[in-house]
C-alpha cells in the first residue's frame, strides 16, 4: 500500500510524455521540464510538464514522501508546511519551478525515531498528536521558528504558529514548543 | 463488579490458524435493550448511546506472531481519540503481555471482524471494556493450557510474565505454546482481575501511535497509494439541492494528462495521471445542474424556529406546561447556534482498485461495514468481494460516519482498470459537508419564593442529526418522533426541580445535517446552562450553589454534584471581577458522563480572550488518564472554536465560506494557556470521554462575559457588540 515511489515516478513521466507529444502541436506553452533540488539532503531531479505544479504534489506523489500533508491547497491551514532553504513554506501554493537548486526539508528529513529533531523530541515528550494529520506542518513551522527565535515567548508563538489543528492540540503544542526550545539550547551547549 | 451473566459464551469463539500465527475471533452477544420513544431519550442520557458505535456484537481478532508479539485487529478506528492505546492497555493486563509486545492495527473487512456499527458516540472503550478483557483473559487461559500439556505440567504450575510461561525450571513463550495447535479447547470465561491489580489500565501511558504521528509515517487514507495508480476528480455541486443533469466534457477530454472522462447517471468525473491534472480537467467540465431554489441564511433561520414543525415531548416531570402557561413572573430567553462545519484536516477520499471480481478500497472511514455494503451494491458484487482497508483518520468528528465518496473512486477504478485515488478539495469539503445543524432554543421558567426553580421548559428546534443518516433512516422519524441526535444534551439534568419538560421541534433542512462531535450537546448545553445562569442571577444566588440545590439525590445526581464541586473548588470560582478577568460556570451530562467547567476571560480590543479553563469530569473508570486529559483539552478548544468563531452562511444557494480563515476557527493564539483537568471516577465502568467535555464550554464563556460586561450573549458564535 506504500513505498511504491520509484515505479510511480516513472509511470508519471512516461504517460506525460505520450500525451505531450500530441499536446505540443496545439499548445506551444506545454513543455517537459527537468527540475533539480535537494530533498532531505539528497539530490533529486524530477520531470514535469507543468512547472507550476505545487511542490506539495511533487513531494507527495512523485517523490513519495507522504509526511507533508494536504489540507486546503490555498495556503490557509499549514498542513503542507516544509522548509525551502530554511524558510517555512506552505508547499501547496509553491510552484515547483521555484525549487530549482534549493534545499528542501520535509518532516521525514527533520529527524527520525533514532535521531529526533528537538521539536520532534518535545512532541513525543508532551504527547501532542491526536489524529496527527496537522502535526508535521506544525512541527515544520516550529522548527523554522526556533531557528530564527531560539527562545520564543508566548507572543512569538501566537504570531508565528498560525496553522490549523481541528483536534485542538494547541495547548500541548505550546508546551512542546517551549520544551523544544529548552532541548535545542541544551543540546547545542553540549555539542 | 464484573457481571457474570455478561460473559462471552464459550461457543462464540471462532479460531483459525495460519502458518505460525494463531488468531482468536470472538463474537460476543451483548444485547442492548431496545427502548423506543421517551425510553431512548433516557437511555441516551443515562447509559452509553445505544444508537451509535455500540458494539453489541464485539468482534475482535488477535494474532500471536512467531516473535511473540500480539497483533490486535481493532474493529474500532483510530481518529485521534486514543482508542488504540486504551485497547492495548486492556489487552496487556489480561493477556499478561507488555505494551511493547502489542501492535494495534485497523481490522480490514476481509479479516471478518467488521464492526456492526461505527466508530463514534464516545463508545469505543466503554463498549469493548468487558468483551476485550474477557477475550484476552480467555486467550491467556487457552495458551496456558496448551503450554501445560506441551510441558507435561498442570496449568496451575505455570506463571506468566510478558508473554512467557514458566514453571518447574522450564519456560515457553506464547508463540511456542500456540505453535501447531489447530484444535483448541475453549475454557469457561475466567474471572477478570481486580481492577486495582492492573499494571497498564489506569496509567497515563504514551499513545501507541505517537511515533508514527511525530515522524510523518504514511498512515492516513490520503497517504495510501497503489502501483500504477491514477488520480480521479469528481465535479461536486456548489449549490444546495443541486441535482446533476448532464455535462459537457469536450474541453476537459483534451486536457493534459486526462485518461478518461467518467460519466455516470449520478456524477461526472475525470481520471488523469496526476492530482493537479485531474483537478484542472475537472474544472473544465461544464455541468448542468437542476437547482430548485436559491436558499439564503434568512430562509434557514425561519425554518429553524421553535413553533415550526411538530413538537415532541422528550422529557417530562410534573406540570411544567400548566405552571408556565401563566405569564406572570415568567422568565424567558431565546438562544441560537449556527450551522457548523466539520473542517477536519484530512479531506474525504479513497484509493480504490476494482478488478473483475474484487474491489479493494483504502480509506479513512468511521463506517467500515456501511462503506463495504454500499460499494458492493453499486458494483453489483457480493459483500465479500469488497475489501475495505481502514486507515488512521485525519480527524473524524462524525464527518466520516458516511463515506459514500468511496463509491465514486470504485466506479472510476473499474472504468479505467487501474487503481484510482480520488479526494475532495477543500471547497468541496466545505460545500458538501454534513453539517452540524443550526438550532433555536426557547427556555421558560418560574422561580419559587425560595429562589429555586418551580418549573422549567426547554424547547429546541434543530435540523436533523440522526434522521436521514444511513444509521437512522428518516422512516424511523414517525416512530421516534424527535431526532435523538438533536436532543443530545437537551435534557434537563436538574431533576429535583418539581416541574420540567423538554420539547424537541424537528426540522428537515435542504442540505445535509448530521453527526458533529457531541451532536446536540454543544448547542443544547449552551442554551440550558446560559439560562441556568440567568435564573441564578434573577434568584440572587451563586450559580454553583443554585445548581447544586436542584440536583436529585441519586447516583447520577451524586456524580454530577461531585464534578460541579470539584471544578468550582479547583478553579476557586468567584462571581467577582478581578484584574479585568471574570469567571463563568457551566455543567452538562452527556451519555452518563458529567462534566463541569470554569472559564476565566478578559476582553481586549473588544475581543474575548479565554485565559484558563478548569474542567472536572467523571467518565467512570479511566483506562488512560493522559488520553482522557488530551480529549478534554481538545474538546474544550474545539468547543471554544465552535462557540466563539465558527459559522456557515447560506448565500444565493451556496454554503459559505469554503476555506479556513474565512471559516474562522480557534488558532494557537485563541487557545487558553492553562487547562486544568480534574478527573473523578465515581462509576465502576468506563464511560464516554471524547464528547462530553464539549458541552459546558460555550455557556461557561457566555456566563463569564455577562459577569464582566453585563452583556448577555445568547447567539453563537459569541461576539461582543
Ligand atoms: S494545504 Fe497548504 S496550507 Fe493548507
Ligand atoms: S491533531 Fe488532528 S488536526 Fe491536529
Amino acid at each position: 500500500m506504500q513505498n511504491d515511489g520509484i515505479p510511480y515516478a516513472s509511470i508519471f513521466c512516461i504517460l506525460f510524455q505520450k500525451k505531450l507529444s500530441q499536446q505540443l502541436k496545439f499548445n506551444k506553452n506545454v513543455i517537459i521540464m527537468n527540475i533539480s533540488f535537494f530533498i532531505n539532503g539528497e539530490q533529486k531531479s524530477v520531470t514535469i510538464t507543468d512547472e507550476n505544479t505545487p511542490l506539495l504534489w511533487v513531494v507527495r506523489d512523485i517523490l513519495n514522501l507522504k509526511g507533508t500533508k494536504f489540507g486546503c491547497g490555498k495556503a490557509a491551514c499549514g498542513a503542507c508546511t516544509l522548509h525551502v532553504d530554511g524558510e517555512a513554506v506552505r508547499s501547496c501554493l509553491y510552484p515547483v519551478k521555484f525549487a530549482e537548486g534549493k534545499q528542501i526539508i520535509t518532516i521525514e528529513g527533520l529527524g527520525d525515531a533514532k535521531n529526533p529533531h528537538p521539536v520532534q523530541q518535545a512532541w513525543v515528550e508532551e504527547i501532542v498528536p491526536q489524529c496527527g494529520y496537522c502535526q508535521p506542518g506544525f512541527m515544520m513551522a516550529t522548527a523554522a521558528l526556533l531557528a530564527k527565535i531560539p527562545n520564543p515567548t508566548d507572543e512569538d508563538i501566537d504570531q508565528n504558529i498560525v496553522n490549523v489543528c481541528r483536534c485542538g492540540t494547541y495547548y500541548r503544542m505550546r508546551k512542546a514548543i517551549h520544551r523544544a526550545a529548552e532541548l535545542a539550547t541544551t543540546s547545542s551547549e553540549n555539542s | 463488579m464484573d457481571k457474570k451473566e455478561k460473559k462471552i459464551p464459550r461457543r462464540k469463539f471462532l479460531i483459525r490458524g495460519a502458518l505460525s500465527t494463531v488468531g482468536v475471533l470472538a463474537v460476543g452477544t451483548y444485547i442492548f435493550k431496545n427502548p423506543i420513544r421517551r425510553g431512548i431519550a433516557t437511555a441516551i442520557n443515562t447509559t452509553d448511546a445505544p444508537y451509535l458505535g455500540d458494539t453489541s456484537t464485539p468482534v475482535i481478532w488477535f494474532e500471536i506472531t512467531e516473535n511473540n508479539t500480539i497483533i490486535l485487529y481493532s474493529p474500532k478506528v483510530e481518529m485521534g481519540q486514543g482508542t488504540f492505546t486504551g485497547l492495548a492497555q486492556m489487552t496487556a493486563d489480561e493477556l499478561e503481555v507488555s505494551m511493547e509486545q502489542i501492535q494495534v492495527v485497523h481490522a480490514p473487512s476481509a479479516s471478518g471482524n467488521i464492526d456492526e456499527f461505527a466508530t463514534g458516540g464516545s463508545t469505543s472503550i466503554s463498549s469493548l471494556w468487558m468483551p476485550l478483557r474477557e477475550l484476552a483473559a480467555t486467550m491467556r487461559e487457552m495458551i496456558k493450557n496448551e503450554a501445560a500439556s506441551k510441558l507435561g505440567m498442570a496449568p496451575v504450575q505455570l506463571t506468566i510474565k510478558n508473554g512467557v510461561l514458566s514453571g518447574g525450571g522450564k519456560t515457553m513463550t506464547y508463540a511456542e505454546a500456540v505453535k501447531d495447535i489447530t484444535d483448541w479447547n475453549v475454557p469457561e470465561t475466567p474471572n477478570l482481575k481486580d481492577t486495582k491489580t492492573y499494571k497498564y489500565i489506569g496509567k497515563p501511558l504514551a499513545r501507541v501511535d505517537l511515533k508514527e504521528k511525530v515522524f510523518g509515517s504514511p498512515i492516513f487514507g490520503m497517504d495510501a497509494s497503489l502501483p500504477n495508480m491514477l488520480y480521479g476528480a469528481v465535479v461536486r455541486p456548489s449549490n444546495i439541492g443541486a441535482k446533476y443533469i448532464t455535462a459537457n466534457t469536450s474541453k476537459a477530454a483534451g486536457m493534459p494528462g486526462v485518461i478518461k472522462i467518467i460519466k455516470e447517471p449520478d456524477f461526472v468525473g475525470v481520471v488523469a495521471t496526476s492530482r493537479m491534472e485531474a483537478e484542472h480537467a475537472k474544472n473544465a467540465i461544464e455541468v448542468t445542474w437542476e437547482i430548485d431554489r436559491n436558499w439564503q441564511t434568512a430562509d434557514i433561520e425561519s425554518l429553524i424556529a421553535v413553533g415550526n414543525g411538530k413538537p415532541f415531548v422528550i422529557q417530562k416531570e410534573g406540570d411544567a406546561k400548566g405552571i408556565l402557561s401563566d405569564e406572570e413572573a415568567l422568565i424567558t430567553a431565546e438562544y441560537k447556534s449556527p450551522i457548523g462545519a466539520h473542517a477536519q484536516l484530512e479531506p474525504n477520499g479513497a484509493v480504490a482498485h476494482v478488478t473483475a471480481d474484487k474491489a479493494t478500497i483504502i480509506l479513512s472511514t468511521q463506517v467500515v461495514k456501511l462503506t463495504r455494503d454500499e460499494i458492493a451494491e453499486r458494483l453489483n458484487f457480493e459483500k465479500n468481494q469488497v475489501h475495505i482497508i481502514p486507515t488512521f483518520l485525519g480527524g473524524g468528528f462524525g464527518r466520516r460516519l458516511h463515506t459514500p465518496n468511496a463509491i465514486q473512486a470504485a466506479v472510476m477504478s473499474k472504468a479505467v482498470g487501474k487503481p484510482v485515488k480520488c479526494f475532495f478539495n477543500r471547497k468541496e469539503e466545505f460545500q458538501n459537508d454534513t453539517f452540524r445543524p443550526p438550532t433555536h432554543h426557547v427556555l421558560k421558567a418560574k422561580l419559587n419564593p425560595d429562589g429555586l426553580i418551580e418549573a422549567l421548559e426547554h424547547n429546541v428546534s434543530s435540523g436533523d442529526v440522526a434522521f436521514g443518516s444511513p444509521m437512522v433512516p428518516s422512516i424511523a422519524a414517525p416512530i421516534l418522533g424527535a431526532d435523538l441526535g438533536a436532543w443530545r444534551g437537551g435534557m434537563i439534568q436538574y431533576e429535583s426541580i418539581p416541574n420540567f419538560r423538554t420539547i424537541s421541534w424537528r426540522q428537515k433542512l435542504p442540505f445535509a445535517t448530521s453527526w458533529w462531535r457531541s451532536l446536540g450537546l454543544l448547542a443544547n448545553t449552551f442554551a440550558i446552562e446560559s439560562f441556568m445562569d440567568e435564573l441564578a442571577i434573577a434568584a440572587k444566588k451563586d450559580p454553583v450553589a443554585f445548581r447544586l440545590a436542584q440536583i436529585q439525590d441519586d447516583d447520577r445526581g451524586y456524580r454530577l454534584k461531585e464534578v460541579i464541586k470539584a471544578a468550582a473548588h479547583k478553579a476557586g470560582y468567584t462571581n467577582d471581577v478581578k484584574n479585568g478577568r471574570a469567571m463563568g460556570f457551566a455543567a452538562s451530562t452527556d451519555t452518563n458522563t458529567p462534566c463541569a467547567q470554569v472559564v476565566e476571560v478578559s476582553i481586549k480590543d473588544n475581543t474575548i480572550k479565554v485565559h484558563k479553563v478548569t474542567c472536572a469530569m467523571d467518565p467512570g473508570i479511566i483506562v488512560n488518564p493522559d488520553q482522557v486529559r488530551a480529549q478534554c483539552e481538545g474538546a474544550i478548544i474545539m468547543g471554544m472554536s465552535a462557540s466563539m468563531f465558527e459559522k456557515m452562511e447560506v448565500e444565493d444557494g451556496m454554503l459559505t465560506p469554503t476555506i479556513y480563515g474565512p471559516y474562522q476557527m480557534a488558532l494557537m493564539r485563541n487557545a487558553p494557556k492553562e487547562i486544568d483537568v480534574v478527573l473523578l471516577q465515581n462509576a465502576d465502568t468506563p464511560g464516554a470521554v471524547g464528547e462530553p467535555p464539549l458541552g459546558p464550554i460555550g455557556a461557561a464563556i457566555a456566563n463569564a462575559i455577562f459577569r464582566l460586561t453585563g452583556q448577555r450573549l445568547r447567539t453563537m458564535p459569541l461576539q461582543l457588540s
